[in-house]
């Protein structure tokens, strides 16, 4: 949706993520860009280059957070000097929301530095659920998660993805962040319908979009974010545009990063699908009544 | 019955312990799925980057990943949790490769890796950003020197020098003490003033001058990364890939700084770094400087001109500022 509580109403256009190759590009020349996105981690920290860097950019464009490390799904709950740190953060960019994954990497302490996928069940929802409440009543700002690719499924799984991004999301009340290019990267891996998953999503939810890359192996398929975006993951974004509406779009290319104008430019291809989706003239989308755990038709 | 009885019968009638939940119905199941999932995922690969066949009890880990993950058409539950045991391990040794590059010339790529890995299977990351990786490595070196010998001090001073770089690039600066600040004491009071430093400034105490040794693997990396755009003759690519001559043991003080978000390195006379340890320390400025200079090796005027010169150094470089 262009504008909703879960992306603060702002209607932000097609953004590319803000990365060190690209500074000298973006600070001396200028480019027109609708939004950066950030990687909230990379400048949690008290002071030097990093900060310095995002203030420059601060003054000139706007910015949203996108963090890699609350491990919203993590059963210890989120890490208080993690939270801090971030809050000063959000205090400085002023992001509209700040998203992050469905998913967990830390436990007892230690950190994988990986978004490893959850176990599809009610009691992990319910504590996913808790941890994003926690986390947006202390940031004071909306949340929205994103789903994650993953390549294994746990046997104690007892729904399917998409039922519990919905689950949770319902539950904490909050906001997705949905990555078309995830979304086909783990249907290829799980054997799924893609389709499937962007149809029964709730989409009056959808603050943000991602698109990216992907790499395919023999018996999978990696996100990587080192390749222009493939066709058949703009075709499910042209899809997720017409059920969605049109909402704030993100390219990732985080890996053999070409140059700001190559990586710019594919991020603008979004535009042609935007279009159609304009032109189809469809309705916004309005919140389902679903009562947690009512089965879905 | 005693306790460890009533546990072997227990034991035995549930059969071996699982190593993963069979469902994740609360918290404390999703605790356990997870911590399950982390020492598959964290368990170190074998030689050739694999996930290790046997498990730490000697079963199939087979075995104990069928307990946690569903196989699918292409791939065995192995397979699809090797491909996150691989990720991890890839993610943190680059990590700690790109920070290291001294401690990988002293040790080449093969005992780094070995040491890498032992490091983090010994202190895994406890933060929530790759950053901090290396910050208890100089104290593994200390700890387990087996996997630096015989350069095992060496390595210990590479490992702080090199996680002095990491702290000083990112680390909070502080409002600078200028000479207005000076003039604006009393001259009665000027011996009494405290003056702080930088808190990203990295003061070090070494016994090699690794900063020499660093800067010199640094640009034999950058030249032999030359060597491949250029595809440079095959002599030359052996004459540059030749290890950068180690060290020889010599107390050495370094300074780690930053200026305009560049890190620099600054040799620093001893007297010199005794003085700025004793300003960080919160001492006044006539205490720093009655620890820092040795008493009557040199007459007072000498001593006056080269400390004048310090200081004039030190605020140029804004390593000085308010003590709050």
């Amino acid at each position: 949706m262009p504008a909703n509580p879960f992306n603060g109403y702002t209607d932000y256009g097609i953004g590319i993520g803000l990365r060190i190759p690209h500074y000298d590009h973006i600070l001396s020349r200028k480019p027109t860009v609708d939004w950066f996105e950030i990687i909230s981690e990379n400048f949690m920290v008290d002071g030097g280059r990093p900060l310095e860097v995002l203030d420059r950019i601060l003054a000139q464009y706007r910015v949203v957070q996108h963090g890699v490390a609350l491990y919203f799904g993590a059963a210890d709950g989120p890490n208080k000097e993690h939270l801090r740190r971030l809050k000063a953060l959000t205090q400085r960019t002023k992001t509209p929301w700040l998203s992050d994954h469905l998913c967990w990497g830390s436990v007892d302490g230690s950190y994988s530095h990986d978004l490893l996928p959850m176990p599809y069940t009610k009691a992990a929802a319910k504590k996913t659920a808790a941890n994003i409440r926690m986390v947006r009543d202390y940031l004071e700002i909306p949340i929205a998660v994103e789903n994650v690719s993953s390549y294994t499924e746990f046997h104690v799984s007892e729904m399917t993805e998409w039922e519990f991004l919905t689950e949770v999301v319902e539950r904490a009340d909050c906001g997705i962040l949905l990555d078309v290019n995830n979304i086909y990267v783990s249907a290829q891996n799980h054997g799924f319908n893609p389709y499937d998953y962007i149809d029964q999503v709730p989409h009056h939810r959808v603050a943000q979009m991602h698109i990216a890359g992907h790499t395919k192996f023999e018996k999978y398929i990696l996100d990587t974010h080192d390749h222009p975006v493939l066709d058949p993951v703009w075709k499910l974004y042209a899809h997720a545009t017409k059920l969605c509406g049109v909402t704030a779009t993100l390219l990732e290319w985080d890996d053999k990063i070409p140059s700001f104008e190559e990586v710019h430019d594919e991020a603008l291809k979004a535009h042609a699908y935007i279009a159609q989706a304009r032109a189809a003239n469809i309705p916004v989308p309005k919140g389902r009544a679903r009562p947690l755990g009512a089965p879905r038709t | 019955m005693k306790k460890t009885a009533i546990r072997k019968r227990l034991a035995r009638r549930s059969g071996p312990a699982r190593f993963a939940p069979s469902q994740v119905a609360s918290t404390a199941d999703l605790a356990d799925l997870q911590r399950a999932m982390w020492r598959v995922v964290s368990r170190p690969l074998t030689g050739d980057s694999r996930m290790q066949r046997r498990w730490s009890d000697g079963r199939p880990t087979s075995a104990v990943a069928a307990q946690i993950a569903k196989p699918n058409d292409r791939l065995t539950s192995f397979e699809r949790l090797e491909i996150y045991n691989r990720m991890y391990w890839f993610r943190v040794l680059d990590s700690l490769y790109d920070d290291c590059p001294g401690l990988r010339a002293v040790l080449g790529d093969k005992k780094f890796i070995r040491l890498a890995e032992a490091y983090l299977v010994r202190y895994p990351s406890a933060s929530y950003t790759l950053r901090n990786l290396p910050s208890r490595l100089a104290k593994f070196i200390r700890e387990q020197p087996r996997y630096t010998k015989p350069h095992t001090a060496l390595c210990r001073d590479l490992a702080r020098f090199e996680w002095a770089r990491v702290e000083v690039f990112d680390t909070a600066s502080q409002p600078i003490f200028t000479a207005a600040d000076l003039l604006g004491l009393p001259a009665t009071r000027q011996g009494k003033l405290r003056l702080a430093l930088q808190p990203y400034l990295q003061l070090l105490r070494l016994e090699y001058p690794v900063d020499d040794f660093v800067l010199a693997v640094k640009q034999r990396e950058a030249e032999l990364l030359r060597g491949d755009a250029s595809n440079a003759p095959t002599e030359l690519r052996r004459r540059q890939e030749r290890k950068t001559k180690l060290p020889a043991r010599e107390r050495t003080h370094v300074a780690v700084h930053r200026l305009d978000g560049k890190i620099y390195f600054k040799r620093l006379d001893p007297a010199a770094y005794r003085i700025l340890v004793a300003l960080r320390a919160g001492r006044t400025l006539e205490q720093a400087l009655a620890v820092g200079i040795p008493r009557a090796k040199k007459s007072r005027q000498d001593w006056a001109a080269r400390v004048q010169g310090w200081f004039r150094t030190w605020m140029e470089l804004r390593w000085l500022c308010r003590r709050e």
